[in-house]
């Protein structure tokens, strides 16, 4: 009976936001696309694109969510249907994916049958196999007379420096040095660029490098040929959802297969290079290489800067705006119920205070199994995140309102609701609307890593930037953003005047 | 005797583990001034918050024009009631104006009839216009009172509450204020119910005085009474403490 009843316009409110949030081209929608995916590393979005585009040249309808973060997430991404290829390397899937299944360790049939299990194919291997390898620069190599690593028995006197990993990995250094009897004594931990440049110099003469790494190409290093087979081959191949063939059709997964035994490791490393070193875009990379390799002429379909960062500031707003529209209708109640149940109040903001202690990044990743990647669950995660600034401003407002004022409104015969409408909520909205204003500005800020499970923003350009080492790039997604938290928090400055009744500002004239 | 507006019936009332009201029957007489009279923690500010309905009885039960006051009918019975509290309790996001008319607005009285109470009013507690636009901050404290009751008088209740209403205010506004609301309570002749610890401001105001201690109801009476008829040796105490606090401010003041 003495229920609060909702105003309208919340519920109005709510209607409106389940239209937008359930826009259909999200997570589970457009069975009959191909959703292609990379991790955020350019070899992987390389791969990817080149993917994405030899379908396109086949008629799939095929889209690119380019560099998503790590294994873990595109793999969960895959068997879990969000997307339906990506490029990943044999040893990977070895040790990290399948690590628990010994019949996977045995053979390639094994394997196969393995990620049969979880609905998965997998390509032959691509041609190129990146995995560690020792490299000299080509002329210290060629002065030497080196070409394989057993070659370095007769040089104990080189200096070597390993990356800190390698030094220390099972596969690594030590293990190395066994067995090939090495026994070269001045050897190094040193951070991978440096070690680049100390070779370049010749400070040091040997260092550990991945077989396609673009810095081969930039300064002419030879990696030397594994004779013994001591690393674990890292064959890149592209993995799919079986159900593609069913759902998109046969030309999908005959289309990857033209990629297989089609690119070498010097060209690997020569399109890594195009896309770190010359900055060339990835999608332009990748149309280079069809157009080589397959004669395939693709349109490139970049966009201009300015209307990539609008398109990116709008992904950006529609992530910010509806999962902060959210989290006000959801935590502005929230903030009442608290404030009125004393008891339940506690454990509310209790459970909001620790969704807020998440890592970012984990609270990304935990709700890619509810709604798949893209632009959904970074909408949840930041809707999450938003809630407990204004469910605590909300509650703090409330309690904070002198018991004389409360006494006297009950006093005045009103009822619960409208005690609550006129007098409370007005009372305590100065504080409502500061704990909206720092979601708000938070949730800008987070929003850029909704990036890293595909859904978009100027988040984007900011991670794209950082792995091609691109400043320009990173500063696409980073200026628009900074200006977006401003033109947030200046919004908010306004709001307050028409919101917030004039004698509660705090910078009232009077 | 008079008959009763409103009376506590066996009404006790604890918090925690210490009895801030012993079951206390209390009625209050129909358009007479009852004060409720006593030291800090007597007792006499849960009694009234209690006739208010704001806090519910442990024991007991608090009738109100001879019916139980229950929840269903809390609602209706408090707009037949006023209440001013010591500071006001002024809305501060409302001027003083919409902090008088906010329950007449929610009961969707007509404008014209909104405006003409108003001006009733503000002539009746003597209120500038000009204070009626300002926000409870730009008042003053006696100005706040003034606002107060006319909130409290706005929808004509029968009953008057007012707890410790001239309590902040400086002795000049002091004294003026409480000319003003003898006038009223006579020209009004409503049922009020006033709690005060000040012997003299009881007096004062009240036809009748009710005295508590400790939660318990010591005394009721007039001040004769309590000076030549005390009920207890407190009562006696209670008298002579304020009158030798009296004594010495008259004489300070003479000298």
């Amino acid at each position: 009976m003495r229920v609060v009843q909702l105003p309208r316009c919340w519920v109005v409110c709510v209607m409106l936001l389940l239209s937008v949030v359930a826009r259909p081209s999200d997570a589970q929608g457009a069975p009959t696309t191909l959703r292609v995916a990379s991790k955020a590393f350019t070899e992987s979005v390389i791969l990817a694109e080149i993917a994405t585009q030899l379908e396109r040249s086949a008629g799939v309808d095929a889209e690119h969510r380019a560099g998503l973060g790590g294994t873990r997430l595109v793999w969960d991404a895959l068997i879990g249907g969000s997307i339906d290829v990506y490029p990943e390397y044999t040893g990977t899937l070895l040790d990290e994916i399948l690590s628990a299944d010994s019949a996977a360790m045995t053979s390639r049939a094994g394997l196969e049958r393995a990620l049969a299990a979880h609905g998965v194919g997998m390509s032959e291997p691509l041609g190129f196999n990146n995995t560690y390898a020792i490299g000299l620069t080509e002329a210290r190599a060629r002065a030497l007379g080196i070409s394989r690593i057993s070659d370095l028995r007769n040089h104990p006197e080189l200096r070597f420096a390993f990356s800190n990993e390698f030094l220390s990995r099972h596969d690594g250094w030590p293990t190395l040095a066994q067995r090939y009897g090495l026994t070269q004594t001045n050897v190094h931990g040193l951070d991978h660029d440096l070690a680049y440049k100390a070779l370049q110099s010749g400070a040091i003469d040997a260092t550990d490098l991945y077989t396609t790494d673009a810095e081969i190409r930039r300064y002419t290093l030879l990696p030397l040929q594994d004779d013994l087979q001591f690393f674990q081959r890292y064959d890149a191949v592209l993995l799919y959802r079986l159900d593609i063939e069913s759902r998109v059709g046969a030309t999908a997964i005959s289309s990857l297969r033209r990629l297989e035994g089609r690119i070498s490791a010097s060209q690997m490393a020569a399109l890594n290079a195009r896309a770190k070193l010359d900055r060339v875009p990835e999608t332009t990379v990748a149309a280079g290489f069809l157009r080589e390799a397959f004669g395939i002429a693709q349109q490139s379909s970049e966009r201009s800067v300015p209307r990539a960062i609008a398109a990116r500031t709008v992904e950006h707003l529609w992530l910010v705006g509806t999962s902060l529209l959210a989290a006000i209708l959801i935590a502005i109640p929230l903030g009442i119920f608290s404030a009125k149940n004393r008891k339940l109040g506690q454990v509310v903001l209790a459970v909001v205070g620790v969704i807020q202690t998440l890592p970012t990044l984990a609270l990304l990743v935990f709700m890619i199994p509810l709604f798949g990647i893209g632009g959904l669950p970074a909408v949840a995660a930041l809707f999450l995140y938003s809630l407990l600034p204004i469910v605590r401003n909300t509650h703090a407002g409330l309690s904070g309102i002198p018991s004389a004022l409360i006494e006297s409104a009950q006093a005045l015969g009103l009822p619960r609701g409208a005690q609550l409408r006129l007098i409370e909520l007005p009372l305590a909205s100065p504080l409502i609307l500061a704990g909206i204003k720092s979601a708000a500005v938070i949730n800008v800020g987070t929003a850029t890593l909704g990036a890293l499970i595909g859904a978009g923003g100027l988040g984007q350009p900011i991670f794209t930037g950082i792995r091609l080492d691109n400043l320009s790039l990173i500063l696409q997604g980073a200026i628009p953003a900074s200006l977006l938290a401003l033109a947030v928090q200046g919004l908010f400055e306004i709001s307050e005047r028409v919101l917030v009744p004039r004698a509660l500002r705090q910078h009232s004239a009077e | 005797m008079t008959a009763a507006i409103l009376q506590l019936v066996s009404v006790s009332k604890r918090f925690g583990a210490a009895t801030a009201l012993h079951a206390t029957d209390l009625s209050v007489e129909a358009a007479r001034t009852t004060v409720l009279l006593g030291p800090s923690g007597c007792g006499k500010t849960t009694a009234l918050r209690l006739m208010l309905g704001l806090l519910q009885p442990d024991t007991g039960q608090v009738l109100f024009r001879q019916a139980p006051l229950g929840p269903e009918s809390l609602l209706k019975a408090r707009t037949q009631m006023g209440y001013v509290v010591q500071d006001g309790g002024l809305f501060p996001h409302l001027t003083a104006k919409d902090n008088v008319r906010l329950m007449a607005r929610y009961l969707k009285w007509p404008e014209p009839r909104i405006s003409e109470r108003l001006k009733e009013l503000s002539e009746l507690v003597r209120l500038e216009d000009s204070a009626l636009g300002r926000y409870p901050s730009q008042l003053s404290g006696g100005q706040k009172q003034r606002v107060a009751l006319m909130r409290a008088l706005m929808l004509d209740p029968e009953l008057l509450f007012l707890d410790e209403p001239l309590g902040a205010l400086d002795p000049i506004v002091r004294a003026e204020l409480q000319d003003d609301l003898a006038r009223i309570f006579e020209r009004l002749g409503k049922s009020v119910v006033l709690v005060t610890h000040d012997l003299a401001e009881a007096a004062f105001f009240g036809h009748v005085l009710v005295l508590l201690q400790d939660g318990r109801i010591v005394q009721r009476g007039s001040l004769e009474d309590f000076v030549s008829r005390p009920a207890d040796p407190f009562v006696t105490r209670f008298v002579r403490a304020q009158r030798r606090f009296d004594a010495r401010a008259e004489s300070e003041s003479n000298a």
